[in-house]
């Protein structure tokens, strides 16, 4: 519909009907550029990403440092916000959000968590994606036995309340890993994960417990594509499953799958945010939002300002990839603008 | 129908298996034990325990055992409540002094006097009413916003509804809870920030035994920041299968015999659109079930939350597969409810 009312202004403006071809990347950039929140939601991001890359350069001062006499100060502009702190907080223009009750710099450790938090954003989509579109593409493409077993498995997984495997699952990677012997498998992954600050059990415990959608969502797609002419075509020319496979289907289903993924990137974030804040998430000192509301949540009653300033961190980045992927969406695929 | 029910059920009860050994195989492989402690006990008291819990057995005939306790009602004559061994989540009486017993979860190793059963029957029904609630509150916002929207498209009622949606996929109950308590515990003082209103005994065994204000004070901000995410959830999907249903040429029919607006769009147009709203009921309650968790934390509601997560730390077997098992047949029964209700609601789907 949106690309008639297009053509219609063209031709009001008194050019040519005819325009000229454009591909369809083209055409979702320009449908994406006029979305102004999307627009928004894309300088944010872009700004996160250069905030989270640059963090030793602009943060004020290391996350880790601790001033233990500068514990849970707060500079003057904060306590004009939080006015019930006045009685007891003590006031130090040294740190622009305040102090953490350690004497950590708050803004430092906001700044730094946006590393957490976009690793997250980025990574975890892509496990999602690759364990996801393999394993629907086998199945989908396969299809019968093979399809049946699968996506049994498929049914399996669904079954599970997905935050209470997490969590299982993330104490299982700790104490497994925890105090391995040297040289071997175990004690690679946890020097590994302790090296990210605790990541990589983030990205595995998240990576195998969010990729059945994606699994779904790619079958249901292989099998449309599948019965299409142009797979027989490529089939009668003697074309082997790999080359069907990645000449001919994926390319043409990739689309909507990464639309979608990028739809869940606020759910990755958040799931991160919960797992730091349940002690379960990044190795301390490293800063996660997540943890950071924790640490704030203790000390809400008496320093509010610890816990809403990385809530509102959070809030903001979510908001920025809720506002960008509902544009791509509606970039990439206008027929489905407004829904889901 | 029926055959489609029967088959559902039994694949439901594979699934069950499947979910419970993986479970059973995941906690058992994680190193430490129920009985490790900051001092350490004695060997012979270790050895002592795990003969009385049956965990010096080979893991085969646990699971087998622990699976033969849940799955198998048993007859028994002990009252309901007085032994530990025997404590059954479901007790019919079917005699003067014999009961049928089902669901027997096990004893808690991190207590000596509470099984899994006690902790169920008094921190299930606070997640219980609190997941109720939010749900509750989740339809009664949700829908009404995603006809305005969708009746009003394009206007400035649209643009209001969506930016709610937007706003509460964007903010997680993390960002919200904290907040909330800031601005109406803390510095307002209007409600209560943590706690929850109703303790045990609970009526039917999961309702508040008295429903005051003071009991809706304590529920309102969890409520709501559990709600909102889902109400965002139902509205977008309202508005966009309104939208959807509007265009639809029965619709046309209907407005060209001359029916009132208000006639077509709550006669014709709301019934079908909401069928799709209907069966994201199933997704939206495995939400709002694992989403009553966190709420749990951050406000401090003595429900299942804390128990699962301390169980875990603690090695607490039985309290880690029970919580499990029963979220996991709490969700396939909704999926499956949800299923039968959508062959209710549009009779083009049939089932076989």
């Amino acid at each position: 519909m949106s690309v008639q009312t297009e053509m219609l202004k063209v031709g009001a403006g008194g050019q040519p009907l005819t325009r000229k071809r454009e591909s369809l990347w083209a055409d979702a950039w320009r449908r994406l550029m006029r979305n102004k929140a999307a627009v928004m939601g894309g300088v944010i991001v872009i700004l996160l990403i250069l905030a989270a890359l640059l963090a030793p350069f602009i943060a004020p001062k290391p996350f880790a440092e601790q001033v233990l006499v500068d514990n849970n100060k707060v500079p003057d502009w904060v306590l004009a916000v939080f006015s019930n702190m006045k009685p007891y907080a003590q006031i130090s223009n040294d740190y622009f959000l305040g102090a953490d009750y350690v004497g950590r710099d708050l803004l430092s450790r906001i700044i730094f968590g946006a590393r957490i938090s976009l690793s997250v954003a980025f990574i975890g989509p892509i496990i999602s994606l690759l364990i996801g579109v393999v394993f629907g593409s086998v199945s989908g493409y396969f299809g019968g036995r093979v399809d049946n077993l699968m996506m049994r498995v498929v049914d399996v997984l669904y079954a599970f309340p997905t935050l209470l495997f997490i969590i299982l699952l993330m104490a299982f990677f700790r104490s497994t890993f925890a105090k391995p012997d040297p040289g071997s498998f175990a004690y690679g992954m946890s020097q590994l994960d302790s090296r990210m600050g605790g990541m990589l059990f983030i990205f595995m415990g998240i990576g195998l417990t969010a990729w059945e959608t994606m699994a779904r969502l790619t079958r249901g797609q292989v099998l449309s594509v599948r019965e299409k002419e142009y797979i027989e075509a490529a089939r009668t020319i003697g074309a082997g499953h790999g080359r069907i496979m990645f000449r001919h289907i994926l390319p043409n289903i990739v689309g909507p799958l990464v639309v979608n993924e990028t739809l869940t990137i606020p759910a990755y974030i958040s799931f991160e945010a919960f797992l730091s804040f349940i002690g379960l998430g990044v190795n301390p000192p490293t800063p996660s939002w997540g943890a950071m509301i924790s640490d704030g949540s203790r000390v809400i009653r008496t320093y509010p300002n610890q816990a809403v300033f990385p809530a509102l961190a959070l809030a903001i980045t979510m908001f920025a990839f809720n506002f960008l992927g509902d544009g791509l969406r509606d970039a990439l695929d206008p027929r489905l603008r407004g829904t889901q | 129908m029926g055959r489609y029910i029967v088959r559902r059920l039994l694949w439901m009860l594979v699934v069950l298996f499947a979910v419970s050994a993986i479970t059973f195989l995941l906690m058992h492989t994680v190193p430490g034990g129920p009985f490790d402690r900051e001092k350490a006990l004695p060997p012979e008291i270790i050895d002592n325990l795990n003969k009385r819990y049956h965990l010096d057995q080979p893991l085969v005939v646990q699971y087998a055992s622990y699976v033969y306790d849940v799955l198998i009602p048993k007859f028994s004559s002990i009252v309901p409540g007085l032994s530990l061994q025997d404590d059954a989540l479901i007790n019919i009486r079917v005699g003067d002094h014999l009961w049928l017993k089902w669901m027997n979860f096990g004893p808690s190793y991190a207590s000596r006097t509470r099984t899994v059963n006690d902790i169920f029957r008094q921190q299930l029904p606070v997640s219980g009413q609190l997941g109720l609630m939010a749900i509750t509150f989740a339809i009664l916002l949700g829908i009404p916003l995603g006809i305005l929207s969708a009746l009003k498209q394009n206007t400035l009622w649209d643009y209001l509804g969506m930016s709610v949606a937007i706003f509460g996929v964007s903010v997680p109950v993390i960002v919200l809870g904290p907040i909330l308590v800031w601005i109406f515990g803390v510095s307002l003082k209007w409600l209560p920030p943590t706690g929850w209103g109703a303790k045990p005994p609970y009526l039917l065994g999961f309702l508040p035994s008295s429903i005051g204000p003071e009991y809706f004070k304590y529920a309102v901000m969890p409520v709501v920041a559990l709600g909102l995410v889902n109400s965002a959830v139902i509205a977008r999907l309202t508005r966009a299968s309104l939208l959807q249903v509007i265009r639809e040429d029965y619709i046309r029919t209907a407005r060209a015999k001359g029916l009132a607006e208000r006639t077509v769009i709550t006669r014709h147009a709301l019934k079908n659109s909401l069928i799709p709203v209907a069966t994201i009921l199933g997704p939206l309650f495995a939400a709002l079930v694992t989403g009553t968790f966190v709420a749990e934390l951050i406000f401090g509601i003595p429900g299942m939350g804390r128990y699962f997560v301390t169980s875990i730390t603690n090695r607490d077997y039985p309290v880690i597969m029970g919580t499990i098992l029963l979220y996991a047949m709490l969700l396939v029964m909704a999926n499956l409810l949800v299923d039968i209700m959508y062959a209710f609601l549009d009779p083009r789907i049939r089932y076989t």
